[in-house]
């Protein structure tokens, strides 16, 4: 929830007011619930509508997402006019060696915190949402007001982008 | 229809397609030309463990929690609506 709030806004401070805010919101409307969704998703869309409008009132640039451009860097894979193949990997990418528990430690942590930082706003929701939160595709739809199609868009460019971010810091450190 | 005549799937496209696999929206032509590539492209096999591993990954990271300071704020405001 916090980390939630703390995608919208610039500081940890003002994150926490956000959470604030968004549990006063849900006490003052409990009895406007419908049970059309789980009380977790009511709630975490209070949280992002919370989060939302402080971002407006700071003024703080909402970033778009850029939502076109390959996933994966182009020059790891070969030309179009490769004789034999064509649009395959030229750099290929590389087992990590990593066990599951090294992927949990702090230094890991960080890396895909930063990398969830980095990202445009509307794909940090949606990663966010589905894959920290764990909520199902259709809540997070409802709770960001966008369609199926656009938010396996925006989920498929965050997830490919924390890869990308893991892999680079898997590279520099098994070259080290 | 036969998999081996379908158009082959670069290993540039595959990497766009991912989490539209792993949510099953694919269209059943897609989705067999997918798993045909996989079935021959180790890297491409790799990548997809990689994506699998980001998912589960991102899915452990611990909630953070709020400053005593605010969480005693909160407590205050939760004690406050109760007596209204």
């Amino acid at each position: 929830m916090l980390r939630l709030a703390l995608s919208h806004v610039e500081s940890r401070a003002v994150a926490e007011e956000v959470v604030q805010d968004a549990w006063l919101t849900v006490l003052r409307s409990l009895d406007r619930f419908e049970r059309r969704s789980s009380l977790r998703t009511w709630v975490l869309g209070i949280v992002v509508n919370c989060a939302r409008s402080r971002a407006r009132t700071e003024r703080r640039i909402v970033t778009t997402s850029s939502e076109s451009g390959p996933v994966v860097d182009p020059v790891r894979f070969l030309p179009a006019n490769h004789p034999r193949w064509p649009h395959h990997w030229a750099a290929e990418p590389t087992e990590w060696r990593t066990p599951e528990a090294e992927l949990l430690v702090r230094e890991t942590r960080s890396v895909i915190l930063d990398a969830i930082d980095a990202l445009p706003s509307t794909q940090r929701e949606v990663v966010l949402l589905r894959d920290v939160e764990g909520l199902q595709s259709t809540e997070v739809c409802n709770i960001l007001r966008i369609t199926d199609t656009h938010q396996r868009v925006l989920l498929h460019r965050a997830r490919s982008r924390v890869r990308n971010a893991l892999e680079r810091y898997f590279a520099a450190t098994e070259a080290t | 229809m036969i998999v081996t005549d379908l158009p082959e799937l670069p290993c540039r496209e595959l990497v766009e397609l991912v989490t539209d696999y792993l949510e099953d929206r694919l269209s059943p032509i897609d989705r067999a030309r997918f798993e045909a590539h996989l079935t021959e492209c180790e890297a491409c096999r790799t990548y997809l463990e990689q994506f699998r591993e980001t998912i589960r990954v991102l899915g452990r990271l611990p909630e953070e929690s709020l400053s005593p300071e605010a969480r005693e704020a909160l407590l205050t405001a939760f004690r406050g609506w109760s007596r209204l």
